[in-house]
């Protein structure tokens, strides 16, 4: 007879090696070259505002957990997450304070008040964000340029007839229409300098980062290298990033504008590899997530376009959010030998 | 172009290293033997004993009882010392026939041996599948012979083997088809005569070279292909090695024969092989007794009513107090409490997992990543199918495929959460089922 205890419990009696904690702590990983960017480019400062968000992360999430008498799930790392994926879509500028209201914001009305880790419909980073662009617009708005990135626009043949669009696209952030115009560039993004005409900001310098933008996004290099990580390691399906980025590029050519400047202005890279990949409010079904992508894309080209803001990354994930069980309803695989059904 | 194989699964470590090599050893008999009368799916035998009774080794103990039932025989020689409900792997006592050895283990008179398979019909091949008790030795248990009992109008053109042993940690079929391949040649071409089937494929995962060598000399001039396969679990899942032999698909629902194909279990051929060479019934057979807590991994052939606590004794004991013992592979096998069970017709082996190895879960809600549904070789959502299960969302659950769930397991061995998802699943199943056969 047996003289111990031992465990009786259905199979399989074997695990894979993959946890959701390991998950979080791998996607923190990838975002880490977008982080270094950051600092690169934007200073020592950004490090402070990294760290404000994703304490204040942690902290509101355990201190929810605490109010609701529900176990602390703070060592599974999705509050880290949620934290440092929102303050890379912050502008460098902000206050310190801000992106930590803005990650309480985005754990307690983005998440716990559905039910914590995987139940909430919205990505929380970005309710994060859109409340933070809502509350805050004007600092929300406030872009700069890296130290020494601005030597193209000094010698671009397309300022004359671009500056008066250029503040336009930036009002509030800018003095006006009298400032110098290099001085006007320095305060607007390259798709806000896209929307008054001016498209002369050299590629490689997109590519690596040296622009005016939020503090993840600039560098589509170190946005790659931490897509690139997450594809290898399967920790995300090709399809979202893959679909939405080709629906962008061919929206774009189809309107007449650039691919390439698309793909590498704005937060759109960091958007379809870091948040348009979020397990919990996206598809889990491998058409679902094409649909997902294909409408991410679609939404950005749009608001790019035609919308008053020159970014539409955000909402357009948020927006495709909201249709994610629909998707995964109409998306159902076919099943192995499955038959139809008479009639 | 790649092996052999089917769509998706997953590739778990094999721990196949531990027993591979090992020739199979013969367990010396154990003073006493429980044989449950129910050891296959479908109605339990009936005793043709009673108490008291002295019986020989491959004497018929107990028959057949109704359509779905395969009868019972003495696999030691001895005195019939009880017929009592005793400890079954089901959880349950069932009824079981104990028999204790006196030592001489003298077979049953009146065997036939050295059958000529050319001179036997398909009726009489059918009988005979039944006499040896073949019940499906790669872990289900199906009664043979029903298999052979086609539905009017359906012919089997196919009959599949199954060697891929996809399971981890057992070798039993690995070695029985290097020791065995003879009988597991002859078990076929009389499966394919029974069914009139032209074809035979023996399906063995690549892994197993030295199998496939064995395979193929004793194969030499027959009808008959030794496919090796992808090392992937489930491959030796039927549906999915019907369709890395055939290309075929069995419908939902459906039954290999819709498709032209049965498949058995390697063992279960070279059992029926071994029969019509020696005229002894299925009375032993091979099990893997393994894992990282057994003293001394081995592959054995016991007798069938074996105590589990004789063959683990036998391996030199536990290395440390268990932590987890599992009846079979990892995947599917259940995890069991007590050593007074048998080794039935279906037990393919012995697995003791440490207290180390066995995870206590921290399970986390779904993230909806959808690895188990970008594993299931069903194409199946269980994601979905758990959670409806687990709210008894029985409708929606149906519509999803739940009953297309093979149990395989993959998905609970993905979820990064740890989540039950086979549990609920195969819970929701059971309410499915259970309403069915009330409506």
């Amino acid at each position: 007879m047996l003289e111990t205890e031992v465990v009786v419990s259905p199979s399989p009696h074997l695990r894979s090696g993959v946890n959701t904690e390991g998950i979080m702590w791998m996607v923190v990983l990838a975002l880490v070259p977008a982080s270094i960017a950051a600092v690169y480019f934007f200073g020592w400062p950004t490090l402070k505002l990294l760290f404000a968000s994703m304490g204040a992360a942690v902290l509101t999430e355990a201190l929810c957990e605490l109010f609701m008498k529900r176990p602390l799930t703070i060592t599974d790392g999705s509050a880290v997450v949620t934290g440092l994926l929102l303050a890379l879509t912050l502008p460098p500028t902000v206050p310190v304070w801000l992106p930590a209201v803005g990650a309480a914001f985005a754990i307690i009305f983005g998440k716990q008040v559905y039910g914590g880790l995987g139940y909430n419909p919205f990505n929380p980073a970005l309710i994060g964000r859109a409340f933070l662009l809502a509350s805050w617009p004007s600092l929300m708005m406030n872009w700069v340029w890296p130290e020494g990135s601005l030597g193209w626009a000094e010698s671009a043949t397309t300022l004359s007839g671009a500056t008066a669009a250029a503040t336009g696209a930036t009002a509030g952030a800018t003095a006006g229409a009298t400032v110098q115009t290099v001085d006007a560039i320095a305060s607007a993004t390259p798709l806000a300098l896209w929307r008054g005409g001016i498209t002369d900001i050299p590629y490689l310098q997109l590519y690596l980062g040296n622009i005016a933008g939020s503090l993840g996004e600039t560098s589509a290099l170190a946005i790659l290298l931490g897509g690139l990580f997450l594809l290898v390691y399967k920790l995300i399906d090709w399809r979202i990033p893959c679909s939405y980025l080709g629906t962008v590029a061919l929206f774009a050519f189809l309107l007449g504008e650039d691919p390439l400047f698309h793909l590498l202005a704005g937060g759109l890279l960091f958007g379809a590899f870091f948040m348009a990949t979020d397990y919990v409010t996206t598809p889990v079904t491998p058409l679902g997530r094409l649909f997902f992508g294909i409408g991410c894309g679609l939404l950005t080209i749009l608001i790019r376009k035609f919308g008053g803001f020159p970014e539409g990354v955000c909402y357009s994930i948020l927006i495709m959010n909201t249709t994610t069980p629909l998707l995964d309803r109409w998306t159902v695989p076919k099943r192995f030998g499955e038959v139809k059904a008479n009639g | 172009m790649g092996l052999a194989t089917f769509k998706k699964g997953i590739h778990p470590p094999t721990y196949k290293e531990l027993t591979a090599a090992l020739p199979v050893e013969e367990m010396p008999l154990s003073s006493r033997v429980v044989l449950p009368l129910g050891q296959h799916i479908g109605a339990p035998a009936e005793p043709l004993v009673a108490v008291g009774d002295l019986v020989a080794t491959g004497e018929k103990i107990a028959e057949a009882k109704g359509l779905v039932s395969v009868p019972l025989h003495a696999s030691i020689a001895g005195k019939v010392v009880a017929i009592e409900p005793r400890p079954h792997v089901s959880g349950r006592m069932a009824p079981a026939i104990v028999i204790e050895s006196d030592g001489t283990d003298r077979v049953a008179p009146g065997l036939t041996a050295n059958r000529n398979l050319e001179e036997l019909t398909p009726e009489e091949l059918r009988v005979l599948m039944k006499e040896a008790g073949l019940a499906g030795m790669g872990g289900a248990a199906f009664p043979t012979h029903v298999k052979y009992n086609l539905p009017a109008g359906k012919k089997a053109d196919y009959i599949i083997l199954n060697g891929a042993e996809c399971e981890p940690y057992l070798t039993c079929d690995h070695r029985l088809m290097i020791e065995r391949a003879a009988d597991v040649l002859l078990g076929l071409q009389a499966f394919m005569k029974a069914a009139g089937a032209p074809y035979g494929v023996i399906g063995v995962e690549a892994n197993k070279p030295d199998a496939i060598t064995a395979l193929r000399e004793a194969a030499a001039g027959l009808p008959v292909q030794i496919l090796p396969l992808k090392v992937k679990y489930p491959q030796g899942e039927e549906k999915m090695m019907i369709y890395a032999a055939t290309g075929r698909v069995v419908p939902a629902g459906g039954l290999p024969a819709d498709v032209g194909v049965i498949v058995n279990n390697v063992a279960t051929a070279a059992a029926f092989g071994y029969y019509l060479r020696k005229g002894l019934p299925l009375v032993s057979r091979i099990i893997t007794v393994t894992g990282k807590g057994v003293k001394s991994p081995k592959n054995l052939r016991v007798r069938l009513g074996t105590l589990l606590e004789d063959v683990i004794a036998y391996c030199g004991g536990f290395t440390e107090a268990p932590g987890r013992i599992i009846l079979g592979g990892p995947m599917t096998g259940p995890a069991v409490y007590r050593l007074d069970l048998p080794v039935m017709k279906g037990t393919s082996g012995v697995l003791v997992q440490t207290r180390d190895e066995v995870e206590k879960p921290r399970v986390l809600p779904c993230i909806r990543c959808g690895r188990c549904g970008a594993a299931c070789p069903y194409n199946l959502l269980p994601n979905f199918l758990s959670d409806y299960a687990e709210h008894d969302k029985l409708p929606e659950a149906e519509q999803y495929g739940i009953l297309d769930c093979r149990e395989c397991g993959i998905c609970s061995y993905v979820c990064p959460s740890r989540r039950p998802l086979l549990q609920n699943i195969k819970n929701g199943k059971q309410k499915i089922l259970a309403a069915r056969k009330k409506g």
